[in-house]
Parts: C-alpha cells; sequence; structure tokens
C-alpha cells in the first residue's frame, strides 16, 4: 500500500507543480509546446530517479555537514549525462530546451525529494518516490505545454489543426503564467 | 569528510568520463548530419562530400563556411553557412544555396532563438516566406524589407528578424561574389 502510495503521490496528490509549487522556472520556460514540456518532464523524470537511487544509498555514509554538496555532486553528475546523451540522440529536442536541461541542477524538485525523500528511506521507496514525482512533473509540462500549443498555434504535439495563427500571447511568456494560474486553480477544484 | 567528497567526485567524475567518451562520436554525427541535410536541402543534386571539401572565411566577427556541392566533378551549388547577430533573440544562422551563376537557390534555417509563433515563421516548414528567395539573384534583387526600401515582404509582426534573415543572407552573398566561389 505504502510502495503504491509513493509511486502515485507525485502524480495527483503531491504533484510538484500543481501542489507543491516548486521548479517553476523551466516549468514556465520550456512549456511553449506539448512535445518540449514532455521532453523537459522525462529528463528530469530520469535525473530524479538517478539521484534518488544513488542518494539513498550512500545517505548513511555521508557526514550531515557535506550533505548538500554531495547531492549536488550526485544530480550534476546525472544532469551532465541527460545533456550529453540528449545531445547525441535528439539533437532537435535538445536545441529547443536550450539552456534549461544544465538548469535542471537548480532545479527544487530534485534536491528537495534527495532531502526530503531519499536520504530517509530506503532503495526501493526512494526509486518509487523518483520515478512518481518525475512523472507528476511531466504530466504537469505535457498539459501546460498542450494547453499553451492548442491556444496559441491551434496545433497539439505539431500537428496542426487550425489554419493561421493561435491566441500568440499564450506562446509568449505571459501566456505561461496565465495557463499555469488557470490549471493551478482548476486542480485544487479537482482536489476538493 | 573530506574523503567522503573526493571519493563521491572521484566516482562521478569517472562515470561523466565514461558517458563523455561514448557519445563523442555520436554527438559529432548528429551534428554531421544535421549540417548534410542542410545542405541537401538547399543545394541541386550533388554526389561529393561537401563536408569535407568545405572552407571557412572571416567576415564581421563570425564565420561563414562554404561547402561546394559538385556533381561528377562539376560545381552545381554552393552551400554558405552564415549567421546574423541582429535576431531578435540571439544569433541566426541560415544554410544558403547559391547556383554558380550567383542566384539564391533554397534558404534552410540551421539554428535560432526566436520567438515561437513570430519569428520561427522564418523556418521553411512553418510558413512561406523563405520561398520569395528562391531563384533571385541579390544583384538585382534588394536584399532588405520592404520598409527599409528593399524588395523583400516581411514576416507579420517580425520585422527584426525579417531584416536578421536579410542580413544573413546578405552576408553570404557578398562573401560568395568577394572570391568565396572556388
Amino acid at each position: 500500500m505504502s510502495k503504491f502510495y509513493n509511486l502515485t503521490k507525485g502524480i495527483l496528490k503531491e504533484n510538484p507543480i500543481f501542489v507543491i509549487v516548486l521548479g517553476m522556472c523551466p516549468t514556465l520556460a520550456t512549456t511553449s509546446s506539448a512535445m518540449n514540456g514532455l521532453g523537459m518532464g522525462l529528463a528530469t523524470t530520469f535525473v530524479l530517479l538517478g539521484s534518488n537511487v544513488v542518494i539513498s544509498l550512500m545517505a548513511r555514509f555521508i557526514p550531515d555537514k557535506v550533505r548538500i554538496p554531495s547531492y549536488i555532486v550526485v544530480i550534476a553528475t546525472f544532469v551532465t549525462i541527460v545533456d550529453l546523451v540528449m545531445q547525441a540522440y535528439t539533437q532537435s529536442l535538445y536545441e529547443k530546451l536550450g539552456i534549461f536541461i544544465p538548469l535542471i541542477v537548480v532545479n527544487c524538485i530534485v534536491l528537495g525529494r534527495a532531502e526530503a525523500f531519499a536520504n530517509k528511506n530506503n532503495v526501493l521507496e526512494s526509486a518509487l518516490d523518483g520515478i512518481g514525482m518525475g512523472l507528476g512533473f511531466t504530466f504537469a509540462l505535457t498539459l501546460l505545454g498542450s494547453v499553451r500549443e492548442v491556444l496559441g498555434g491551434g496545433s497539439i504535439f505539431d500537428h496542426k489543426f487550425i489554419t493561421g495563427d493561435g491566441i500568440l500571447v499564450f506562446i509568449l511568456a505571459p501566456g505561461a503564467f496565465i495557463a499555469l494560474a488557470y490549471l493551478i486553480a482548476l486542480f485544487n477544484k479537482i482536489k476538493k | 569528510m573530506t574523503l567522503t567528497l573526493v571519493v563521491i567526485s572521484l566516482v562521478a567524475s569517472a562515470a561523466l568520463g565514461l558517458v563523455y567518451q561514448s557519445t563523442k562520436e555520436p554527438i559529432a554525427k548528429a551534428q554531421m548530419a544535421k549540417i548534410n541535410s542542410a545542405i541537401e536541402a538547399v543545394v541541386p543534386e550533388f554526389n561529393n562530400q561537401p563536408f569535407e571539401e568545405s572552407y571557412k572565411v572571416e567576415v564581421d566577427g563570425g564565420e561563414l563556411i562554404f561547402y561546394p556541392a559538385k556533381k561528377d566533378g562539376q560545381l552545381v551549388g554552393t552551400a554558405v553557412k552564415t549567421f546574423s547577430k541582429n535576431g531578435f533573440s540571439g544569433l541566426i544562422e541560415l544554410m544558403v544555396g547559391f547556383l554558380p551563376d550567383g542566384s539564391i537557390n533554397k534558404v534552410a534555417v540551421v539554428s535560432h532563438k526566436e520567438t515561437p509563433g513570430l519569428g520561427d515563421k522564418m523556418e521553411p516548414k512553418k510558413s512561406n516566406f523563405s520561398v520569395q528567395f528562391e531563384g533571385r539573384n541579390p544583384e538585382n534583387f534588394k536584399l532588405k524589407v520592404k520598409k527599409d526600401g528593399g524588395d523583400v515582404d516581411a514576416i507579420t509582426a517580425s520585422t527584426i528578424t525579417s531584416r536578421a534573415y536579410c542580413d544573413a543572407v546578405e552576408r553570404a552573398f557578398k562573401a560568395l561574389k568577394e572570391g568565396g566561389a572556388k
């Protein structure tokens, strides 16, 4: 029961974007299309899973004083791996996400899960937590990206279904705030 | 304490070294494939290796790369990787294909950071902005937007991007004329 809970809590009940409201910088900046949101979400999921597993394994051996630096080194390693692998195999997505891939290092969700969950729980639970939180993040980013792409460009996953332009503001920065605010409001309504 | 951190850093750097080594080749390949597909998109059919015969020219604080496309040893066109620093947000890189007579065959976008939905319409698959350049010779086709007294129809609401686009094409054409073509 609790294992299942660890896996699913990130998706709805403790969704990192809609409920905990962490990691707003990549959320607002990379969701100009559904595909970008999905790519960013999956990259972060991989980092979360990797860092959660490694940190829960190491937690016992790390003195409290160097806890945070150690976590950062582990997280930065996984981010660099994602960065290199994406550059090699998904060039065009890599170019669109640009600076936000290296910036996963400072994403509060990753360090937050390491500090709040992985260093107190065993490997399996930390892995489930990482996957769950990652999927919740991916879900939120893809949803936000889809809303912005549909309203702003009249397309979804690059499939256009109207001719001409959409409501451009949704693709630009202000649209990210507007769409996110409405989604959070909707989410709170549903959760009640 | 220090020891733990040293050990962690050592393991991390070893892991990264490994990943770097194994992705080095795919990254180089992916970048080459991207350049190659841009070359193929802008010049007529060829059967040499433009990538290997490429040469560089330094202009305006950047470099232009020339890729001569040949069919059976005969020059059929030159693809020029050009740039503009006047974009709305950051560097714009284009691949312009010239025919041997100096006219533009086609233009492809290599990379840019323009606003999605506005400036990114310069990409051939997003609008037909780039079509107006095809078959034109910049000798008698003024590479400036109409607002500035040129012959180019700017993208609606993206005059800055359109200007930068023209700037990049113009730069490629000038360099080609000044003996870039071998």
